[in-house]
C-alpha cells in the first residue's frame, strides 16, 4: 500500500469545528478525567488493563499456592472458589478485553487515517465506567458471605439459589462492563465504517482494523444476551422469578444455553484481534506482504458467523440428544478449518522472508505456536465421546489458558511492543524484552503444559484439594506459575525504562513495517491525520 | 457528524434487539423442547383422551419415581413402583403424599420423563402435576395421575421412566393471596 501524505494546509482552513483545545490540553487529572483524544484513552485502557492483569494475577497466585501440595493448606475452600471465579472474570473482562479496546482506540484511526474515533465523547465515558465496574466487583469480595464464588461462568443455580447476598454486586458490575465494551464497539464500528481516509477502501484496510470491525459485530450482539442472562440471574435470586429454577417450571439447563450464546463468541472476541496483530507483526519482521490478505478477511469472517453455532459444545454432559451433540460437534471442528487457512497464511508469509527476531516478533512467533497447541486440544474437546472424559477436568483449564494466555495475552504483549516506539518515540530495552520473552515462554509452559497430564488423568477443575497421585505435576505447575507471575515484572520494567527514555525511535520504527501509522512522527503527535491522508 | 447517527441508530437497535433476543430464549427453548420433546418434559396441560386404539400386541413397563426436594419436608411416593400397560390404555394412578410438618404447605410437583424423547408419547389426562397442592398440617392425601401411552410410540421404546419432584411453594402461594384480616386470632 502506497502512501501519499498531503502537506498540511493553512492551520486556519482546518480549524472548522471543534478543536479549539488543540495543543493546550488541561493539565493534571483533569486532562484524563475529561480526556476525548483517542491516544489518552487508548492508554488508559491499556495502563488499566495491565494492572487488571496483576490483580488477577495475583489471585491465580494464591490459586496456585493453594494447589502446591494436597490437602488444605492456605485458604478456605470458599475463599478459594472466591479466586477462581474473580480471577476469571478480572482476566476476561478486566485485562484481556480492555487491552484490545486500548490498541484500538490507540491504532485504528492511526490505521485508516482518521483524525480521531468517531465518538470520543462516548468514548471517554465507556472508558471512564469500566474503573467502577471492577471496583464494585473488587469490594464485593470484601461482604460478609464473601464475593462471587461460582465460577466465571455463574451457572445456576449456584449463582442463585446457591450463592451470596454479594451476587446483586457481581450482576451490576457485569452490567457496567457489558455497557461499557457494547459503547466502545458502537464506536469503533462507526469509526471504520464513515471516517477512513479517501482512498482507504475495505479491501486495503489493514487486518487489524479488519479483525477488529468483526470483533465490534459480536461485542454488539452477544454483550446484550450477556446482560440479559445476569439480569434474570438477579430477578431469580431476588425478585422470585423462575427462569431456572425448576420448582417454578424454569430449567437450569435454559442458562447453560443462554449463558453460552454469549460465551463462545465471547471466545472469539479475545481472539480475532489477536488474529490482527499477527498478520501485522508477521509481514514486518519477514519483509514480506502477508500472504493471502483476502483470504484472511474472509476466514475471520467465517470464524465470527460459526462461533454463533457451536455453543452447546460447552454442554456436551448435560445429556442432549445424539443429533444435537453430532451437529454441535461437526460444527466447532468446522472452525478449524478457517483457523487453519490463517495459520497456514502466516507461515506461507514468513517462508523464504528476510526474518529478524525482535521481541514482536518472538511473541507472535509463540502466539502462532502455542496458539495451535491450543486449538489441537479445542479439537480433542469438540470430539463428543471424548469430552465426557475431559469435561471439567484441568485439560479444559490447559485448553482455555494455552487459547489466552499464549494466544491473547501474548498477541497483546506483542502489540505493546511493536506499537510502544510509536507510543513513546523511544525504542525499548531489546535485551531485557529479550529476557521478559525467554522467562515468559519457558515458564508459561512449565505452568500450562502439565495441565494436560493431571487433566487428561481426572485431575477436576475449580477443587482446592486432589489425590495424592497430582502432588508431583501440580508443585511443578505451581513454580511455573509463580515464575510466569515474576516474569511479568520484567515487562512492566521495560515498559517504565522505554516511557522514561531510551534510543530515539525512527517515524517508520521496523524496517519492514508499512501502514498509515508508520508515516507520523515518533511519538505520535496528540493530534494526527487532522488533514486526512490520500491512499494510492 | 449527521452521517454518524444512522449507522449509530442501527446498531443501537442491535443492541436493544440482541438484549430482547436472550429473554426471547426462554419462551424459543420451551417451545424447542415441546416441539422435539428432548427436555422430557411433559405437557403442562390435560390430553383428551381421543379413543385410541390399544394396541395389545405391545407391552410397555412404567415405572414411578418421586422424589421431593431437599427443602421439602413431605413424605412422597408412588402407590406402586412399575406397571405394564398396553399403549392406548387408560390408567389411574395414585401418589401419597404426607405433610409430617405442624404447618400448611403447598407443594409443586415437576415431571420429568426419561428417556426424553418419549415424553412426546407419555399422555396425562389428569395430573396432580397441573396445579399446586396444598396440605394441613399432620395430614395426607392421594394424589391421582391419569394417564396413557400413545400408540405411535416408537418401536425401540419398552419402558418410560416417569419421576416427579417436588418442590415446597409455600411462600411464592402466600405471596399471591389477597390479605386477610388476623384480627380475633
Amino acid at each position: 500500500m502506497s502512501v501519499v501524505i498531503t502537506e498540511p494546509r493553512d492551520h486556519d482552513d482546518q480549524h472548522d469545528h471543534d478543536h479549539e483545545h488543540h495543543d493546550h490540553k488541561p493539565r493534571g487529572i483533569k486532562r484524563w478525567l475529561y480526556t476525548t483524544n483517542h491516544k489518552d484513552i487508548g492508554t488508559m485502557y491499556l495502563i488499566f488493563a495491565l494492572v487488571m492483569f496483576f490483580i488477577g494475577g495475583a489471585m491465580a497466585m494464591v490459586i496456585r499456592l493453594e494447589l502446591f501440595q494436597p490437602g488444605m493448606q492456605f485458604v478456605e475452600p470458599h475463599f478459594f472458589n472466591q479466586m477462581t471465579t474473580v480471577h476469571g472474570l478480572i482476566m476476561v473482562f478486566g485485562a484481556v478485553m480492555p487491552a484490545f479496546t486500548g490498541l484500538a482506540n490507540w491504532m485504528i484511526p492511526m490505521m485508516i487515517g482518521a483524525p480521531d474515533m468517531a465518538l470520543p465523547r462516548m468514548n471517554n465515558w465507556s472508558f471512564w465506567i469500566l474503573p467502577f465496574a471492577f471496583l464494585i466487583l473488587l469490594l464485593s469480595l470484601f461482604m460478609p458471605g464473601g464475593g462471587p464464588s461460582f465460577g466465571w461462568t455463574f451457572y445456576a443455580p449456584l449463582s442463585t439459589t446457591y450463592s451470596s447476598d454479594s451476587t446483586a454486586l457481581f450482576v451490576f458490575s457485569v452490567h457496567i462492563m457489558g455497557i461499557s465494551s457494547i459503547m466502545g464497539a458502537i464506536n469503533v464500528i462507526v469509526t471504520i465504517w464513515n471516517m477512513r481516509a479517501p482512498g482507504m477502501t475495505w479491501m486495503k484496510m489493514p487486518l487489524f482494523v479488519w479483525t477488529w470491525f468483526i470483533t465490534a459485530f459480536l461485542l454488539i450482539m452477544v454483550m446484550p444476551v450477556l446482560a440479559g442472562v445476569v439480569t434474570m440471574v438477579l430477578t431469580d435470586k431476588y425478585f422470585g422469578t423462575s427462569f431456572f429454577d425448576a420448582a417454578g417450571g424454569g430449567d437450569p439447563v435454559l442458562f447453560q444455553h443462554i449463558f453460552w450464546f454469549f460465551g463462545h463468541p465471547e471466545v472469539y472476541i479475545m481472539i480475532l484481534p489477536a488474529f490482527g496483530i499477527v498478520s501485522a507483526i508477521i509481514p514486518t519482521f519477514a519483509r514480506k506482504r502477508l500472504f493471502g490478505y483476502a483470504s484472511m478477511v474472509y476466514a475471520t469472517a467465517s470464524i465470527a458467523i460459526l462461533s454463533f453455532l457451536v455453543w452447546a459444545h460447552h454442554m456436551f454432559t448435560t445429556g442432549m440428544p445424539v443429533f444435537a451433540t453430532l451437529f454441535f460437534m461437526y460444527a466447532t471442528m468446522l472452525i478449524a478449518v478457517p483457523t487453519g487457512v490463517k495459520v497456514f497464511n502466516w507461515v506461507a508469509t514468513m517462508w523464504r522472508g528476510a526474518m529478524t527476531f525482535e521481541v514482536p516478533m518472538m511473541f507472535a512467533l509463540a502466539f502462532i505456536v502455542l496458539f495451535t497447541i491450543g486449538g489441537f486440544s479445542g479439537l480433542m474437546l469438540a470430539i463428543t465421546p471424548a469430552d465426557f472424559q475431559y469435561h471439567d477436568t484441568y485439560f479444559v483449564v490447559a485448553h482455555f489458558h494455552y487459547v489466552l494466555v499464549t494466544g491473547a495475552v501474548f498477541s497483546i504483549v506483542a502489540a505493546v511492543y511493536y506499537w510502544l516506539p510509536k507510543w513513546t518515540g523511544n525504542m525499548y530495552d531489546e535485551s531485557l524484552g529479550q529476557w521478559h520473552f525467554w522467562c515468559s515462554l519457558i515458564s508459561v509452559n512449565l505452568l500450562f503444559f502439565p495441565m494436560h497430564f493431571v487433566g487428561l488423568a481426572g485431575m477436576p477443575r475449580r477443587i482446592p484439594d486432589y489425590a495424592l497421585q497430582f502432588a508431583d505435576f501440580n508443585a511443578f505447575i505451581s513454580i511455573g506459575g509463580f515464575l510466569f507471575g515474576l516474569s511479568q515484572l520484567i515487562f512492566v520494567w521495560v515498559l517504565i525504562k522505554c516511557a522514561r527514555g531510551g534510543v530515539k525511535a525512527t517515524d517508520q520504527v521496523w524496517e519492514g513495517a508499512e501502514g498509515l501509522e508508520w508515516e507520523v512522527p515518533s511519538p505520535a503527535p496528540y493530534h494526527t491525520f487532522e488533514t486526512p491522508p490520500v491512499i494510492k | 457528524m449527521a452521517q454518524n447517527k444512522p449507522l449509530i441508530g442501527k446498531l443501537v437497535l442491535v443492541t436493544v434487539a440482541m438484549f430482547g433476543f436472550g429473554f426471547a430464549l426462554v419462551p424459543l427453548y420451551d417451545v424447542f423442547c415441546d416441539i422435539t420433546g428432548i427436555n422430557g418434559k411433559t405437557a403442562a396441560v390435560a390430553a383428551t383422551a381421543d379413543n385410541a386404539v390399544i394396541d395389545t400386541s405391545r407391552q410397555i413397563t412404567i415405572e414411578f419415581l418421586a422424589r421431593p426436594n431437599k427443602d421439602m419436608p413431605w413424605v412422597f411416593k408412588p402407590e406402586v413402583f412399575q406397571m405394564t400397560v398396553h399403549p392406548g390404555e387408560i390408567h389411574i394412578m395414585n401418589y401419597l403424599a404426607e405433610n409430617p410438618t405442624g404447618r400448611m404447605i403447598v407443594g409443586q410437583a415437576v415431571p420429568s420423563v426419561s428417556p426424553g424423547q418419549a415424553a412426546l408419547y407419555f399422555h396425562k389426562i389428569e395430573c396432580f402435576c397441573f396445579t399446586q397442592q396444598q396440605l394441613a398440617a399432620g395430614k395426607n392425601m392421594l394424589m391421582p395421575l391419569q394417564f396413557y401411552v400413545d400408540p405411535a410410540l416408537p418401536a425401540h421404546f419398552n419402558t418410560i421412566t416417569l419421576n416427579y419432584t417436588l418442590y415446597d411453594v409455600t411462600q411464592a402461594w402466600d405471596a399471591q393471596q389477597p390479605p386477610q384480616d388476623n384480627i380475633g386470632e
